[in-house]
């Protein structure tokens, strides 16, 4: 299949525009007679889902959290960046474009990047009308920090908590449309598989996780914004209920996926403490700001407390090695070098496994430029946060970070409507992959959220049904009734299958194989050993799962399993992906690619496209389709920070 | 690694119509360095594996900021640690052989799921009755063109700090949400975008908060002590006075939202 990204041409600052001009209107007169299905009410879905509402569709949406208000996207802690240029610092969209693309290693699609900085700047305004407290100078304007791997303050922050400020105002403007009676809001709900009719999507079916109820909900269009998939690590910085479930389906439906290898490790996470644990925790990027990387200049001094090891005794790497960007390079450089100087044996903090693994953040020399009080100011929540779970306080000792998986920049294949392969179903936010390429910039993701959601979608699913002839579809269709009866048949065969292993044993050990062959770093031969043991692992899970209960209520362990049996097939597609893309970019670190200087060396002429995987009715065997991805404007070049 | 030993009282209720009880179980090698999900996790897999069917309790982000998670612990909302919410407490807040009750939030708005999990919807329709500040997308002028007070702005970010977990609600012997429903007031009522509803936002939001069957405020600052995020007090007092100036200058009459 030719994969068409039904981009505008001609000049790029112009494309959006243009394009917006030449979508067809539905009369707000017609647009209660479309319903539009939204699945997930994070930044995107919420967004989405509420300027819909506002537009007059009859949205019904769906979240599998009690409340809207719970998405992952609350957690987000550093910021959001957009081309204000407010600090008069030299910005604007075109170098937020700029950034954005040569960020992403080249691996993105420069129309969707720059209409995502054209419109990040609508994106604040609105976030401030509906009340979003961001922080303040004294004269009362917007104040801004600058943010890994940028070099102008273009980030605006309410204190550590701005995915939960601009989440609520997101729930906030979506509260008031399920009240205004145009959005109906089905919480607790998991979408458990995409309805397609005569090729195109026209429904979902779901489960009510309190009364296990399993029913068909049918519409126009459908909205899937239900995040990452970087749960099928185990150990992440996601929500511990944040799955891949709704785009697998949708996947097994007929939409592509594209670069699922393409995963953020995020450097700065408090390190791993144990086998209970069940997530990591990421300390904001913006402690970077103010924070040292270091670690010890000799091994022998590892063990010892960091207050015994003199200044000359210290190696502040990132200052030393990448001088000009220090300890703001972008995430998978600073993720690489710490895993680099652990394996070197240079990693400080308690063993696990015989090996250290943690560096410094240290924040003395900041709290004796700015005093204690100032640094609390910008940073005392993640301090709090820090103390409760190390039961170190970071304004004593310095801190210690590892690098966790955070964010997943691959995802479902969207053209420039954010459509996927299927018509008349659309992608937003992290579920697709387009404006990120290999690798995601600090405090961009909670941009391109909303920007799918308040300014991009609204418009395309427009275009999409007054351009579209889509008859009433009745609830005994038989793709209806045989999706719905499909979904009953997998839950009951999850509820029967009597073996002797949790889902949570199942999800560990898929998640192990997955950190260390397609992890931080990757090479063809671990890539093999994975693609041998998760099938034979998804064998085990189908013969030998655990799950008590039964269908008919809340039910955790079978809502897990489902969701296990799923990251059990993505987690393979990943690691083929990983194989088939043999060079470096971004997230994505085959060893067998590097620089002499250990860093990412991509293969431009043979794959600078996006992987697109086509389901075949087999895991084992999908099919690679390209999009080849052509840079008119920011010319690929090698990233240094040096 | 240091392990302890506990016992647990933990509530069991199938089903919202299950009369429900209180049930032991031996927590052992239980690490310190453990959250309190992560210890119940244990708990969990040793019980499942036992063909005995897992403690339902409801988690998220396990960071303190989603607002998902929430029991009573030995009496506390979110236990024994100030300004925590159950996911950030770590099993080092405990000693060897204690034994510890497990309870859900208790409130008549509040009804249980199952075991630990309850229904918090009823906060999600006091923010629906205006909790929010009416603005069409795509319709907002500069950021900038509306400078907001430092402090205010401070003070707005404070009370916006809510998570919504419920703590205060199961903390006050009236089950009253007047915080929750006092901090969204004020952040609002905060900051120059706020101010065109604010009187209607305040009534609609307090009818809808008694509608759904909390409690009034009798001033025990339980909720206070209870909540993780430390919302102050002083925002209920900033809601009383903001409700009494708009019954007085309020130009329309809000019904009551009980439905009929």
């Amino acid at each position: 299949m030719e994969l068409r990204s039904n981009e505008p041409t001609g000049p790029i600052e112009k494309r959006w525009d243009k394009h917006r001009f030449d979508m067809k209107l539905v009369n707000p007169a017609n647009r209660r007679k479309h319903t539009v299905i939204v699945v997930g009410t994070g930044l995107a879905g919420g967004a989405a889902a509420a300027t819909l509402g506002e537009q007059g569709y009859h949205v019904k949406a769906f979240c599998y959290q009690d409340s809207p208000r719970r998405a992952h996207s609350i957690a987000a802690q550093g910021g959001i960046n957009a081309a204000k240029n407010y600090q008069n610092d030299g910005d604007s969209v075109y170098r937020l474009f700029y950034d954005t693309v040569k960020g992403g290693d080249f691996r993105s699609r420069e129309s969707n990047v720059y209409r995502l900085a054209q419109v990040s700047v609508n994106i604040i305004d609105q976030c401030v009308a509906q009340g979003v407290p961001f922080a303040r100078e004294y004269g009362g304007l917007l104040a801004n920090r600058s943010f890994g791997g940028a070099q102008v303050s273009r980030t605006f922050y309410a204190r550590g908590q701005t995915g939960q400020q601009l989440l609520l105002g997101a729930y906030q403007a979506l509260s008031r449309q399920i009240e205004a009676g145009t959005v109906e809001m089905h919480a607790r709900t998991e979408m458990l598989d995409v309805i397609v009719i005569d090729g195109v999507a026209r429904g979902i079916v779901t489960r009510n996780m309190m009364t296990g109820k399993i029913e068909a909900h049918t519409a126009d269009v459908v909205l899937l914004a239900t995040g990452g998939y970087g749960n099928v690590f185990y150990l992440s910085t996601n929500a511990k209920g944040c799955n891949v479930t709704a785009t697998w389906r949708a996947h097994r439906k007929g939409a592509f996926f594209a670069n699922p290898c393409y995963t953020q490790i995020h450097p700065t996470c408090i390190p791993v403490s144990g086998s209970y644990q069940s997530k990591l925790t990421l300390m904001s990027e913006s402690l970077r700001n103010d924070g040292r990387v270091w670690v010890p200049k000799t091994k022998e001094d590892c063990s010892k407390k960091p207050s015994d090891i003199p200044e000359n005794e210290r190696d502040y790497y990132l200052e030393r090695i990448y001088p000009s960007f220090g300890n703001l390079v972008p995430r998978d450089i600073a993720s690489r070098r710490a895993k680099f100087m652990c394996d070197q044996g240079f990693g400080v903090g308690p063993e696990v496994d015989g090996v250290r693994r943690g560096v410094y953040l240290d924040f003395r020399d900041a709290i004796k430029r700015l005093g204690e009080k100032a640094v609390s100011e910008r940073y005392g929540n993640l301090f709090d946060m820090y103390e409760r779970i190390t039961g170190e306080s970071p304004y004593k000792y310095p801190m210690r970070i590892y690098p966790a998986t955070h964010y997943t920049m691959g995802g479902l294949w969207v053209d420039y409507n954010l459509m996927s392969t299927i018509p008349g179903l659309f992608v937003g936010g992290e579920a697709n992959f387009s404006d990120h390429g290999a690798n995601r910039l600090g405090a961009s993701a909670l941009m391109q959220g909303l920007a799918d959601g308040y300014f991009v979608l609204p418009y395309t699913l427009g275009n999409y049904l007054a351009t579209s002839k889509l008859s009433k579809v009745s609830d005994d269709h038989p793709e209806v009734t045989g999706a719905v009866e499909a979904v009953k048949e997998r839950v009951s065969k999850l509820l029967s299958i009597g073996g002797a292993r949790s889902p949570d044993s199942f999800h560990r050990e898929l998640g192990q194989i997955i950190w260390d062959y397609c992890g931080m770093s990757r090479t063809a031969e671990g890539l093999q050993t994975a693609l041998q043991k998760i099938p034979a692992l998804r064998e085990e899970f189908w013969q030998n799962l655990k799950v008590t209960g039964t269908g008919e209520e809340l039910n955790q362990t079978l809502e897990k399993a489902g969701r296990v049996a799923d990251f059990l097939e993505m987690g393979e597609l990943m690691c083929l992906d990983a194989l088939t893309r043999d060079e470096s970019c971004g997230g994505h670190f085959r060893e067998e690619h590097q620089t002499t200087e250990g860093e990412a060396k991509r293969d431009d002429e043979n794959f600078q496209h996006a992987a697109a995987w086509e389901w075949s009715g087999e895991p084992s065997k999908p099919k690679l389709n390209k999009e080849a991805l052509d840079f008119e404007y920011v010319k690929p070049s090698q990233r240094s920070y040096k | 690694m240091e392990t302890i030993n506990l016992k647990l009282h933990v509530w069991r209720q199938k089903g919202p119509n299950d009369a429900g009880g209180f049930k032991v179980y031996e927590a052992k090698d239980i690490s310190t360095h453990a959250s309190f999900l992560e210890m119940l996790d244990v708990v969990n897999e040793r019980l499942l594996e036992k063909g005995e069917e897992p403690i339902a309790f409801d988690h998220d982000c396990r960071e303190g900021i989603c607002g998902m998670c929430g029991m009573v612990i030995n009496g506390r909302p979110h236990g024994p640690q100030k300004e925590t919410t159950t996911c950030q407490l770590h099993m080092r807040q405990f000693k060897n052989g204690d034994e510890i009750w497990i309870e859900p939030w208790r409130a008549k708005a509040f009804p249980v799921v199952k075991d630990l999990v309850v229904n918090r919807s009823a906060f999600d329709r006091i923010i629906q009755s205006g909790g929010y500040i009416s603005v069409r997308t795509g319709s907002a002028r500069d950021a900038n063109e509306i400078p907001i007070r430092k402090e205010d702005a401070d003070l707005a970010f404070e009370a916006a700090a809510c998570i919504g977990c419920g703590a205060c609600v199961a903390a006050c012997p009236n089950a009253s949400a007047s915080l929750f429903t006092a901090a969204k007031i004020a952040h609002l009522a905060l900051v120059p975008q706020g101010q065109a509803e604010r009187e209607d936002r305040v009534r609609k939001m307090v009818a809808q908060m008694d509608a759904e069957g909390f409690g009034h405020c009798t001033n025990h600052y339980e909720c206070m002590a209870a909540c993780p995020k430390n919302i102050d007090v002083d925002f209920i007092a900033k809601m009383n006075r903001d409700f009494l100036k708009s019954m007085a200058t309020a130009r329309k009459d809000i019904a009551s939202r009980d439905k009929d």
